[in-house]
């Protein structure tokens, strides 16, 4: 790596819960960058550690867990660091999305009001009518038409693909550097999914931030990513730029994660489906944490823990990363 | 909106007469009779004498006759003549009613700050210290009876320590401000005695507090509860990932959304507050509807027990009314049609 500093640098991202870490690793050493303008994709299935990994890296880990590792962002360490200054960066540099847009905002507060809040928070002099002006910009921003009445109106008055360009535009209310979206089409129809990816499309050309997509599905990421990491039992097994990672997979996780898209073309196939459910917290089996589940696991996959195997910027940890094993399925 | 209250407002009426009804007819089903309380014992067996005395309270007519004659008077606002006082119940109770209502507004008002800062405190610091002592002290205040506690609180600060004042709502010497609203520290600010006022909130402080204590408790359980469970929502993460604070967290976005079953129980509390004015009246000789109310019901003082069953039943509906409009002005998602 150059001099250059990313946007946004995670170096073996730890979140350990219970007394001393007792119930296990929920994230085991996640180490990922983003750049500016760069979509990078996080995908993993649920409990791989993926959102609890990015919520603890802005200091949002859930009560009693605790974070080790490191985290900067343009350069300034954020882990360790008071929780006054993390709250200055969230919100102002660092805008978050979540999964269900309905139960994400909050119930008896105007939308209006929920946008004013956001810009008002990290701009203490600025008055409500401003603020509420500039919510109104934001709602245009995200094209919902007729801003103005939609202001005075309250989430559930919201159909689901609004709501979540409400969330979008509070995220991007300060013109943040970074936006973490947290599965943001998840709970979302399939055409309502394409509109949401659009808008996010558009706001990272027009603002040039750095996007963080988490998501299940490996194909939201297939047009929008520049690069994707791929996460199983809280630690990153393969990392690569999406062109690459499609055409040549490295770790069979990925191959499954790839062969489980629907493909709308062939209707009549069942669909692929990776045996199995990932470890729970604190039952990490020996050698591979995928080893159970995977289809081409030898003997040394269940006794030693694989190492990263790097192939330009291409990267894979499994034993048998890179090498065209046949697999049963 | 404007429907719904104009709705609730036209069934008003017909509530008050089934309260007026009842409270009627509960009186003819009580085993006294009520001309032990009119006529001295000597005289009962004097049968001009019960007779006149029949006459002149209306006991010789049919009881649909009496109804028909009640709720007549009641029109014009007369509610009978107590037995006791020989006032018109409608006077005495004009009189005592302020009293019950100053004393039931500041326990309200204690009961419902102490009860909402504890419930948020206990929710926020769950299984800390602080919860364990907000659940004592809700448990204590729920499972002690108003009298005992009155006794107790009195002989401690007033006699022990002296810091509070004995019963009543002003000094024994002081001489109280003439009677506007009845409302004691209304009334002693508009005779422009600001310290008499300070002598009236004191003498509020003792029974304010004994009353709200067990509204408190229930309260602070109630919001405790509902602000785990709103604590543990997503809007909260999301007001956290805004850069909100911890204060503003609690109180403007979890608070805010507790306020609807709070406003609900602060509402039916008043029912609880008003019965348990009745004994805090009494320890603290305090001149309200409660201890009028035990005067009557011990003199067999039949207007007077039917007079305060319906002006407590009438303002119990109100206090519904309001809960219900609070409950909407509350909660966005209510519309009522």
């Amino acid at each position: 790596m150059s001099a250059h500093t990313p946007l946004f640098e995670v170096r073996d991202l730890r979140v350990a819960f219970g007394p001393g870490g007792i119930l296990g690793e929920a994230v085991r050493g996640i180490s990922l960058h983003v750049d500016h303008g760069e979509v990078l994709g996080i995908v993993g299935e649920s409990g791989s550690g993926k959102s609890v990994g990015m919520l603890a890296a802005l200091g949002l880990q859930p009560e009693g867990a605790r974070v080790s590792g490191s985290v900067r962002f343009k350069g300034r360490e954020l882990v360790g660091l008071p929780r006054r200054d993390l709250r200055e960066l969230r919100g102002s540099r660092i805008g978050m999305i979540f999964q269900d847009p309905l139960s994400s905002l909050n119930p008896v507060m105007t939308v209006g009001d929920q946008i004013a809040e956001a810009v008002r928070l990290h701009n203490r002099d600025m008055s409500r009518k401003a603020a509420l002006d500039r919510a109104k910009d934001l709602l245009a921003l995200v094209s919902i038409p007729q801003p103005d009445r939609r202001l005075q109106q309250y989430p559930h008055e919201f159909s689901g693909g609004m709501r979540q360009r409400v969330m979008i535009a509070m995220a991007v209310a300060n013109d943040p550097d970074l936006l973490i979206a947290d599965e943001p089409t998840t709970a979302l129809d399939v055409t309502v999914q394409a509109q949401i990816m659009d808008v996010l499309a558009d706001l990272k050309q027009r603002l040039k931030i750095g996007l963080i997509l988490i998501t299940h599905d490996l194909g939201v990421l297939a047009g929008h990513a520049d690069r994707v990491a791929v996460i199983y039992a809280g630690q990153v097994v393969e990392q690569a730029g999406v062109d690459d990672l499609f055409a040549r997979p490295g770790h069979p996780y990925t191959r499954g994660l790839i062969a489980s898209i629907p493909d709308m073309t062939r209707m009549d196939d069942r669909l692929f489906s990776i045996e199995g459910t990932p470890p729970a917290l604190g039952h990490l089996p020996s050698g591979c944490a995928f080893n159970p589940r995977c289809t081409v696991a030898q003997d040394v996959c269940r006794h030693l823990a694989p190492q990263t195997h790097v192939e330009g910027d291409h990267n894979a940890t499994c034993h048998f990363a890179f090498q065209n094993v046949v697999s049963a399925a | 909106m404007t429907r719904y209250i104009l709705r609730r407002l036209i069934a008003m009426p017909f509530l008050v007469l089934g309260i007026v009804t009842l409270a009627f007819l509960l009186t003819t089903v009580t085993k006294g009779d009520p001309l032990t309380a009119i006529v001295s014992d000597r005289q009962l067996n004097n049968p001009e004498v019960v007779a006149a005395a029949k006459a002149k309270w209306g006991l010789d007519r049919s009881l649909p006759e009496r109804y028909v004659i009640y709720v007549g008077n009641l029109l014009t606002g007369d509610m009978g003549t107590s037995f006791i006082t020989r006032r018109p119940v409608a006077q005495d109770v004009l009189y005592r009613l302020p009293a019950t209502m100053e004393l039931v507004i500041a326990a309200m008002a204690v009961g419902a700050t102490i009860g909402i800062s504890l419930g948020v405190l206990a929710a926020y610091f769950r299984n800390t210290a602080i919860d364990h002592a907000a659940r004592f002290f809700a448990l204590f205040g729920s499972s002690i009876p108003v009298f005992w506690l009155g006794l107790a609180l009195l002989y401690v600060f007033s006699v022990q320590w002296g810091i509070l004042p004995g019963p009543g709502r002003l000094d024994a010497r002081a001489t109280p401000p003439p009677m506007v609203t009845g409302f004691m520290t209304v009334d002693t600010l508009m005779a422009g005695n600001v310290r008499l006022f300070l002598d009236a909130v004191w003498h509020l402080i003792l029974p304010a507090f004994v009353l709200g204590w067990a509204v408190a408790g229930t309260i602070s359980r109630l919001v405790r509860a509902n602000m785990l469970e709103v604590l543990s929502r997503e809007f909260i993460l999301t007001a956290r990932a805004k850069g909100a604070g911890e204060f503003r967290v609690v109180i403007r976005h979890a608070l805010r959304n507790t306020l609807v079953p709070t406003l609900t129980v602060i509402g039916y509390s008043f029912a609880y507050l008003l019965t348990g004015a009745v004994l805090t009246e009494t320890i603290f000789s305090w001149p309200g509807m409660g201890s009028y109310a035990v005067d009557a019901a011990r003199g067999l003082d039949f207007p007077a027990i039917i007079g305060v069953t319906i002006v407590g039943g009438v303002i119990f509906l109100i206090t519904n009314l309001l809960t219900d409009i609070a409950y909407v002005v509350a909660n966005p998602r209510v519309r009522l049609g």
